[in-house]
């Protein structure tokens, strides 16, 4: 072998060249790069919602007075609730069974005759429980509309009532509970990881199955070259995406960016180079576009969706599945996003995280230089 | 005409099986992923950390502090003396909420006042912050609730009785195991079938597959069979696995089950084949793959429900295969649908997969370079 510098920047240039030639022809990566991210941010910031509104509810007054009317009158004003008046609980009951309403608040007969006798009614409510969170958060809501309405009664009888305890919620970050400010921070992190890996995974399997990779082993190029010139292409790429996506979740879906720019990319870039790392390392152990598919398939969307504290909240998974989050790197530059998006430059989250990025960034470089030598 | 198919789906289940790598990459990840998913996924709360920033000396807030020392749902993880350290601890999510109590908390109390508890939430999860909050107001209420009724103040005026169907405790794995099933059998099909053509087209062994006295319906079957034998397979072992692992109750009849992933892996299969045969190369294939499934998950109801989506993106998701395979899941396990209720859902399916499978079929000869 020759002796000389490892990297020699006309063949670099040649390299760089030859893919984006590459990029430019087969119109996939560039769709990988600026479609994916629209359609994706499209959907998900459109479509990936946790707040309930406007559930429909089944109200089941089976002697209507007017003190069930005032009771219902707060489902109607509410608009986190569709109220459907029934006056038998059956039919409500095949309604809820049927997904026609997602609960059920009944006011038997004798409701208003206890009520004003000074007894104690009680009122039935059945959620469906199908979907526990929703469920549960339909819950909430009917406590916090019953407790108006004891409030309301109790004025009405001229005792005005207040609890002994009153708790005062300060939400800090996003007041309004607003799930769109979270989620698209995060799915940023998922379309980033998806169109790292996806860029990158099949390329180097690519050469390999069309045996180009031998013509290019043969020539002088080394190979840091060979890996350079595979990764600055596909960076710049990557880093278009990225901007594009920032400038939707702002612009588009009015989430605040709260952090510096600057940091959010250094943060972006970091990450980059990690999933475009797995990415070229999947390739290069796999040599063939079909399993370097089916594993970029399996090791980035999923893991990023479900165990990156995207939605699912991490702390609160058992601890061997927390330990195993660690090496997702998505889980890094979630955090990352999600702090620099509403709260700001806080750095004791995003100096470790950041590290976290950088040392699996460097883990996945090297062990693509490592797999990728210039023998058979 | 079943010799040759026979013979060709043999061919098929060779080239996705013959190499070690592929073979391992259709069978162990969603086994692997089934478990730690079904573990990871849930929007349940458990262990929050919080601090406690109690200026009062008093037995109230002791007695009211207590009940959440008490709970599994929180764990202690510091204490606050000035209220300049509250933002610190939250910024660095070292908790994710405090509790501050005033200096006349239990005075107020006494006194027959409302005595304020002030709760500050990291809300940078709007989700968990709105189950914290719920989870928090539970503890106030029951608190309120025995402190009326141990100092003699009025009691409310009507009782609460609340329970939730089909899923009494609430409990997410019942809602994330079933919609697992769906989620990895999708996957596992689109990766079997959506680079199947494209992979022969890159390497031009399908224009020698058109030219043999194959029919394009028995080349359609021939690529049809495998994603059948190998989903029907990995569906029905995450089904037991939901049963008999995860104790997720299974009410409904298993033929109206299996009835939905008959008519789900049909779609599924369709619309891979159609993506594959869309394709020229096999990057087209896969990126054709992953912009189908992932909008198919999001837009599946499996973590967030439809109906919180605006009215264009629900009139969306009437288009994916998943969503209906997930109604008919969950209905069928939690709810103990049975073939009646389900129609609905069955019709969609059967029509998606019918459609692609055609046009795919059509494509084999007419896309041809």
């Amino acid at each position: 072998m020759k002796d000389g510098p490892p990297i020699q920047l006309m063949r670099l240039k040649g390299l760089m060249r030859k893919e984006a030639v590459q990029i430019l022809r087969d119109p996939s990566s560039l769709g990988i790069a600026f479609i994916l991210p629209l359609v994706l941010l499209l959907i998900f910031g459109y479509g990936v919602s946790l707040d309930a509104e406007h559930v429909p509810l089944a109200v089941v007054a089976e002697q209507p007075t007017p003190q069930t009317a005032a009771f219902a009158a707060g489902f109607a004003r509410s608009r986190y609730f569709a109220p459907r008046a029934y006056s038998e609980i059956e039919p409500a009951e095949k309604a809820l069974r049927h997904g026609e309403v997602e609960g059920i608040v009944w006011l038997r007969g004798d409701f208003s005759r206890k009520l004003l006798a000074g007894e104690v009614p009680d009122i039935g409510v059945f959620v469906n429980g199908v979907d526990a969170n929703t469920g549960r958060i339909i819950e909430g809501y009917l406590q916090g509309m019953w407790n108006n309405w004891q409030g309301q009664l109790a004025a009405s009888r001229g005792r005005p009532y207040h609890f002994p305890v009153e708790l005062e919620q300060r939400v800090w970050f996003n007041p309004g509970l607003r799930s769109r400010d979270f989620l698209v921070p995060g799915l940023i992190a998922v379309i980033m990881t998806l169109l790292g890996a996806l860029l990158t995974a099949l390329v180097v399997a690519r050469e390999w199955e069309r045996g180009t990779m031998e013509a290019l082993l043969v020539t002088p190029v080394r190979v840091p070259e060979i890996l350079l010139g595979k990764l600055v292409p596909y960076f710049l790429l990557g880093m278009g995406g990225l901007l594009f996506s920032v400038a939707m979740a702002v612009w588009l879906f009015a989430v605040p960016l709260r952090g510096s720019l600057w940091l959010l990319l250094a943060a972006s870039a970091l990450f980059l180079l990690t999933a475009l790392g797995m990415g070229l390392l999947i390739s290069t152990v796999a040599r063939n576009q079909f399993v370097a598919g089916q594993v970029a398939i399996i090791v980035t969307f999923l893991p990023a969706f479900i165990l990156s504290g995207f939605i699912f909240d991490i702390n609160s998974m058992p601890v061997p599945i927390q330990l195993l989050t660690h090496i997702i790197p998505a889980r890094y530059y979630v955090a990352i996003l999600q702090t620099v998006f509403l709260a700001g430059n806080i750095w004791p989250v995003v100096l470790p995280n950041g590290l976290a990025l950088l040392v699996m960034g460097a883990f996945f470089l090297t062990m693509v230089r490592r797999r990728t030598s210039k023998r058979l | 005409m079943w010799r040759r198919i026979i013979a060709l789906t043999k061919k098929e289940f060779l080239a996705l099986l013959k190499d070690k790598r592929s073979r391992f990459v259709v069978i162990v990840p969603p086994l692997v992923q089934l478990l730690i998913f079904s573990y990871a996924a849930t929007f349940d709360l458990n262990r929050i950390p919080y601090a406690v920033y109690n200026e009062d000396a008093g037995f109230a807030s002791r007695q009211l502090l207590a009940r959440f020392v008490g709970s599994a749902n929180f764990e202690l993880a510091g204490g606050v003396d000035r209220e300049g350290q509250i933002p610190s601890l939250i910024d660095s999510k070292k908790v994710m909420m405090v509790l501050h109590l005033g200096p006349h908390f239990t005075r107020d109390l006494l006194l027959g006042r409302s005595a304020p508890l002030q709760l500050i939430v990291d809300g940078r999860n709007s989700n968990t912050a709105a189950v914290l909050v719920g989870y928090v107001r539970s503890i106030v209420t029951d608190f309120n609730e025995s402190w009326a009724e141990t100092h003699g103040l009025p009691i409310s005026p009507a009782r609460l009785e609340m329970r939730s169907w089909f899923n009494p405790n609430l409990e997410s794995r019942w809602f994330i195991v079933p919609g697992i099933v769906g989620l990895l059998t999708l996957v596992v099909t689109l990766i079997v079938t959506s680079l199947s053509v494209a992979r022969e087209r890159e390497g031009g062994t399908f224009d020698q597959l058109l030219v043999t006295p194959l029919r394009p319906l028995e080349i359609l079957l021939g690529k049809v069979l495998p994603g059948f034998i190998i989903g029907t397979g990995e569906g029905s072992f995450i089904i037991l696995m939901a049963v008999l692992w995860f104790h997720v109750p299974l009410r409904g009849s298993l033929p109206a089950l299996y009835a939905g992933l008959f008519l789900f892996l049909l779609s599924a299969i369709g619309v891979g084949l159609m993506i594959s045969s869309i394709a020229v190369t096999q990057q087209q294939g896969l990126l054709g793959a992953f912009l189908f499934l992932v909008p198919a998950v999001v837009l599946s109801g499996f973590a967030t429900p439809i109906a919180n989506m605006p009215a264009f993106i629900q009139h969306l998701t009437l288009l994916d295969p998943l969503r209906y395979f997930l109604l008919v899941i969950r209905g069928v396990f939690l709810q103990g649908d049975s073939f009646g209720l389900l129609w609905p859902q069955y019709w969609p399916m059967a029509l998606i997969g019918l459609v692609n499978l055609a046009a795919a079929g059509w494509l084999f000869r007419h896309r041809l370079y």
